[in-house]
């Protein structure tokens, strides 16, 4: 008999819940923040059904600690997360690029600085969530604009973590968090995620931090008889201590990064949407991307010829997509709740070829598709 | 089959001697309690595969570089997290966690204190030296009051924490005190440690003799030892002494030892629960 998808009303943090289970999460460590505290009342009642595991730890570093040391073992883990709690997972976000731990953290975003405001969105954790933690280091972001992706986006993210051995940051937000939508869910068995590749060698000749072609190592579990040193110093293939060999050490960093950098063709992930003849293009992501599209068709309506570009993997950077859209465009409009974050890297990826402008909406009220409609306006007009 | 003694034959099964020698200092105590560690799990005749190492940052979290289990190396303070995460996800293994006192007590006391209330099946050792060694001798939480530091140099004006009073107000379920001149029960201390069924902490006493002892001119690497026989006193001798005779002494032994339940049984009821098979 041929299992049937469920199609139900969801929120999206439900959604993210259900995408997770989907997707083999059996570790779930927490601490309680506003917008994300779905996620973990979810997992806290659902992991235990299917013999998983739920932790709420006594902090929000403690939570991704726990997730660390959980994905060790071999389990899939995830921790969740909104503003404060996000600033706090900086230093274990390190450790776990560092030693190269697949996991997923959910960031929620809300309007901060610091506390803000916790049940308002934003999109202010753009180049934290990229570059948050000390040092240089590769890491994935993935951003949802609706109920269905973060269902979908947490099952890729999972499967994102475990094919390049890294942390990936599902980069949410109140909105979407929040809202109900349509949701369908495929039957689980047909979901597949990857899972880390472990090491085939003996366990005398395991390195655990050579890169195959594609600069991702095998992971033994903490258990087998690989025993190995995950160790958050700078250090060698097989683990050790690099205590001054800085060619080690940079051999190191230059992995870590590029095992994202240079395997983006296959990370990459972007929406395009009336392009062929635009001469405006809105470039948003997240729950902006919702009012965005809405501007471009009505922009359409008005006979201006607008296009949309949607990167749904926000970091690694699309820049040779964003650069094709500049080849053609005049100008691009990046409309974001921030003081103007991810339209830096849009500016440097369009090189100059098409003027990059900036949309910039704080304070947590949601960006509406007329005033990006004004923007266009604006633009053309100044043509 | 007798337990092995045998130093070289210990050295050889439980430690990398392509790593050494060992960034201690001449004269440190941190490789007395790394060994008692070993000889430890030697007694209880462990899986070597099975025993995890996780450590912090600092002078005592580098004795994971040098033993042969598979280790994590933390974030400074972040050892038990870590712990408590691979403890949970897969009860089989045996946790073991090497902390310094500021990494357990300071930078890592909110962690240290929710490990003791939740009682899971950890081992935790605090390699206790009275300052941060590795960074130049900085004063600490166990840091005596008066004692000199690079932070304080004109004598620490805060008191300082007991550790297993600490742990053993946030419930932990086995507390003890070792001293490095105490190698014997260090070693018997932190086997019972291990064997014990829920969250243990043993503080291991061991002398820093190139910046705490050098700073407090208190004598050579022997003569820090020695010492431990002044300022600490077994369990069964502080029972007859006054407070007055206790006052700056530590007291070495078992101080907490019972049974709770334990934290991973008790989820592993949660999930009976929540399959419908509970009780």
């Amino acid at each position: 008999m041929m299992s049937k998808a469920r199609i139900t009303l969801m929120k999206g943090n439900e959604a993210c819940a259900e995408g997770a289970i989907a997707a083999g999460v059996r570790f779930f460590a927490g601490y309680p923040i506003t917008p994300s505290n779905e996620i973990a009342t979810i997992m806290a009642q659902r992991l235990p059904q299917l013999g998983g595991k739920f932790i709420q730890m006594e902090d929000e570093i403690g939570s991704l600690g726990a997730a660390i040391g959980a994905a060790l073992t071999g389990v899939k883990a995830m921790d969740a997360t909104s503003g404060p709690g996000f600033s706090l997972k900086m230093e274990n976000l390190g450790l776990a690029a560092m030693v190269e731990v697949p996991l997923v953290l959910i960031n929620v975003q809300r309007v901060g600085p610091s506390i803000g405001m916790a049940t308002s969105p934003a999109q202010g954790d753009v180049m934290q969530a990229r570059y948050g933690s000390h040092g240089d280091y590769g890491i994935i972001v993935v951003s949802p604009s609706s109920v269905q992706e973060m269902f979908d986006l947490t099952i890729k993210a999972v499967d994102f973590s475990e094919k390049y051995r890294v942390p990936v940051i599902l980069l949410a937000d109140q909105v979407v968090g929040h809202m109900r939508e349509r949701l369908v869910m495929p039957p689980h068995e047909e979901i597949e995620t990857a899972y880390r590749t472990e090491p085939s060698v003996t366990p005398d000749a395991y390195l655990p931090y050579r890169g195959d072609e594609r600069g991702v190592s095998p992971m033994a579990k903490f258990g087998s008889p690989y025993r190995w040193y995950a160790n958050s110093s700078s250090h060698g293939e097989e683990s050790f201590q690099a205590t001054s060999d800085y060619a080690i050490s940079e051999k190191l960093i230059q992995r870590l990064t590029n095992k994202i950098e240079k395997n983006k063709k296959e990370i990459t992930e972007v929406r395009e949407e009336f392009l062929d003849d635009a001469e405006i293009v809105i470039v948003a992501y997240g729950c902006t991307a919702r009012s965005a599209r809405g501007a471009v068709l009505k922009a359409r309506e008005e006979g201006i010829k607008a296009g949309f570009f949607r990167p749904i993997v926000l970091w690694p950077v699309p820049n040779e997509e964003i650069g094709q859209v500049a080849d053609k465009a005049q100008a691009i409009i990046v409309p974001e709740m921030n003081m103007g974050q991810y339209v830096h890297p849009v500016r440097e990826a369009a090189c100059g070829k098409a003027e990059v402008v900036s949309l910039s909406k704080v304070g947590g009220l949601a960006i509406s598709s007329n005033e990006i409609l004004e923007k266009i306006r604006e633009v053309v007009k100044s043509g | 089959m007798a337990e092995q003694t045998n130093l070289s034959y210990l050295v050889d099964k439980y430690f990398y001697a392509s790593q050494m020698p060992t960034m201690w200092c001449p004269g440190c105590g941190n490789g007395v309690v790394a060994m008692s560690m070993c000889r430890a799990i030697e007694r209880l005749r462990l899986d070597m595969d099975k025993v995890i190492h996780v450590a912090g940052i600092g002078c005592a979290a580098v004795a994971h570089w040098y033993t042969k289990f598979t280790a994590l190396q933390t974030a400074h303070g972040r050892a038990l997290p870590s712990a408590t995460g691979i403890k949970f996800a897969n009860p089989e293994l045996t946790v073991v966690v090497t902390m310094g006192d500021g990494d357990a007590a300071a930078i890592g006391g909110n962690h240290l204190i929710h490990a003791c209330r939740r009682n899971i099946d950890v081992t935790a050792i605090v390699y206790n030296n009275f300052n941060y060694g590795m960074t130049g001798g900085q004063v600490g939480p166990t840091t005596p009051l008066g004692s000199f530091a690079s932070t304080a140099p004109y004598g620490n004006a805060e008191r300082p924490f007991d550790i297993c009073s600490l742990a053993e107000a946030a419930g932990a379920t086995y507390v003890a005190r070792g001293a490095v001149y105490y190698v014997k029960d260090l070693i018997s201390l932190i086997e019972r440690g291990i064997r014990h069924k829920g969250f243990s902490l043993i503080d291991a006493v061991t002398p820093c003799v190139t910046v705490f002892g050098r700073r407090n001119k208190l004598g050579t690497p022997g003569e820090m030892f020695k010492a431990q026989r002044r300022f600490t006193v077994s369990v069964k001798k502080a029972k007859d002494m006054s407070p007055e005779e206790l006052e700056g002494k530590l007291i070495r032994g078992v101080l907490v030892e019972k049974e709770v339940p334990e934290f991973t049984d008790e989820y592993e009821k949660i999930i009976a629960q929540a399959q419908g098979r509970g009780e």
